[in-house]
């Protein structure tokens, strides 16, 4: 029995064939148009962003490498408590599980934070951080929040954990905050 | 009646290699910043700057991919056949150079009280000699391909080999056009022979058809099957690297200027100025180098342009369409140079 294949055959459709003369005029014709269009992208610039020189401006909610904060005092001898608590929600929450929080007691000669604990040991391993910004949400005292640097390669991996005290430090503004107009 | 060149006038021993060293240090002075040219073309062709790290403009690049090219180790695949796989890169070069004599720069002049012409060589078979060096360049990527025991290489020089042919034909055809309505095959007495009209007004259909077999030809874009990068790798220098690649490619580039320069030669008056202009014969050079320039932008204007032919595709323009063109042009041409 030969095999019929049925409806299942899809019919190709092909454009009549050409003449001569429209086929020289495809040849050629057409590609003095492509011509154009790309001589076009030429008159109409590059569009590279120089990148080291020169940066794409990120957005307010950008989310970079985390800060933690300090109270304001707007005194720069005397830097204000930590808003850090050492709750370890941020740990809790993280997903990627790369917070560590090592909480102690503040004593009356010895006081680091607002409450009654403080973060011993704060680290926070940005090679294993996928910056889904759950821990400044977990945060119940905005004590840490995402910056906007994205510039964090480093030779060693080790290099990537970030401590207390380099998270708390003022960071180099190193990328631009895109304006209202941008 | 088809007149010979006739060199009447005697040139020192020591003029010919005088001129042979400068043809070869200008064009290969001139061959590293075409390449940055070429980069920095399709740059801008795709919203780019292309190189531009490297020195100045970024015209120190091609000076570093020497330096690395030339710090690569020099192996071979195991299945390679070693004598032809060094050989193939360098017959590539050699022919590819062996071109760039013919190229006339300018008119013969008076340097010193000496008659010199400014050409490597005026010989009296001119393009056919073009033609000849060539054919032999096939062998380069023909056996490149063969030699370095790879399907991939050896795909691509099989294309390489068909395309070359069909093409070669159809370049020949058109550029006997202008030699039956210049009657001279010598390629200073063509040019000499456009001072009324320049060839590409009365042999347009030539122009063209040439200009398409020359990108055939010299494997550019859109021909670059023989190179298909996405399904061959690199086609017949896949299994290059450090010099022989660059080999390969210098090769390829001064396929580029030879034809660059035959076109303008051919179609375009060589060293000839338009509008009666007549300048000072040291210009002429400068003229047929703007020229080949002018070409040299189209190649890469076209590469940015169009992409890859399929292979049928390939062989049925060159052997339906350009071939029956040229035919029917070089048709037209005689009988009109005859009439």
């Amino acid at each position: 029995m030969p095999y019929d294949p049925g409806k299942d055959v899809v019919e190709v459709m092909r454009h009549p064939p050409r003449s001569a003369a429209a086929s020289t005029y495809r040849i050629f014709g057409e590609t003095l148009r492509g011509m154009k269009t790309t001589l076009a992208r030429v008159v109409e610039g590059p569009l590279t962003i120089q990148y080291p020189e020169e940066k794409t401006p990120v957005y307010p909610r950008f989310r970079g490498r985390h800060k933690l904060h300090r109270f304001e005092t707007g005194d720069p001898d005397n830097p204000g408590l930590e808003k850090c608590v050492g709750c370890s929600l941020c740990a809790a929450a993280c997903p990627a599980d790369c917070i560590r929080v090592v909480a102690a007691e503040n004593t009356p000669e010895h006081r680091v934070s607002a409450g009654e604990r403080y973060a011993a040991v704060y680290e926070i391993n940005l090679s294993r951080c996928i910056f889904c910004g759950y821990c400044e949400v977990a945060c119940p005292f905005d004590a840490i929040t995402m910056g906007h640097d994205y510039e964090m390669s480093d030779y060693t991996r080790s290099d990537l954990i970030f401590t207390k005290e380099m998270l708390l430090a003022e960071p180099l503004e190193r990328t631009p905050l895109r304006t209202a107009a941008e | 009646m088809i007149a010979f060149a006739d060199v009447n006038y005697f040139e020192p021993w020591w003029i010919q290699i005088v001129k042979a060293l400068l043809i070869f240090l200008v064009i290969f002075g001139v061959l590293p910043l075409l390449t940055v040219y070429e980069r920095k073309l399709l740059g801008r062709f795709q919203h780019r700057y292309g190189p531009n790290r490297v020195g100045p403009y970024g015209l120190m690049q091609p000076l570093a991919e020497i330096v690395k090219f030339a710090r690569k180790e020099a192996f071979r695949p195991t299945g390679s056949v070693g004598f032809l796989f060094r050989l193939a890169p360098a017959i590539s070069i050699l022919t590819a150079v062996g071109g760039l004599a013919l190229i006339p720069w300018g008119n013969v002049q008076n340097i010193l009280g000496t008659r010199i012409g400014l050409y490597g060589i005026d010989v009296s078979i001119g393009p056919l000699y073009v033609f000849a060096l060539g054919g032999i360049s096939f062998y380069g990527i023909l056996l490149g391909g063969w030699a370095s025991g790879s399907k991939y290489s050896f795909l691509g020089s099989m294309r390489a080999a068909a395309q070359l042919i069909s093409y070669e034909v159809s370049q020949g055809l058109a550029l006997v056009g202008v030699l039956i309505t210049a009657q001279t095959l010598s390629l200073t007495g063509i040019v000499n022979a456009q001072r009324g009209m320049w060839y590409f007004i009365p042999q347009i259909v030539g122009f063209l058809i040439f200009m398409v077999a020359s990108f055939a030809e010299t494997n550019r874009a859109p021909f670059d099957l023989v190179e298909a990068d996405a399904e061959l790798v690199g086609g017949y220098f896949t299994e290059y690297g450090g010099t022989g690649f660059v080999a390969y490619l210098f090769a390829e580039y001064v396929n580029m200027m030879v034809v660059s320069a035959m076109a303008a030669t051919l179609f375009l008056g060589g060293w000839l100025l338009p509008f009666g202009i007549h300048p000072p014969g040291w210009v002429d050079p400068f003229v047929v180098l703007a020229k080949m320039m002018l070409f040299m932008t189209l190649f890469i204007w076209i590469r940015a342009t169009l992409p890859r032919l399929r292979y049928d595709q390939l062989m049925s323009f060159g052997w339906k369409v350009l071939l029956p063109l040229a035919t029917l042009n070089l048709l037209v041409t005689a009988i009109i140079v005859v009439h």
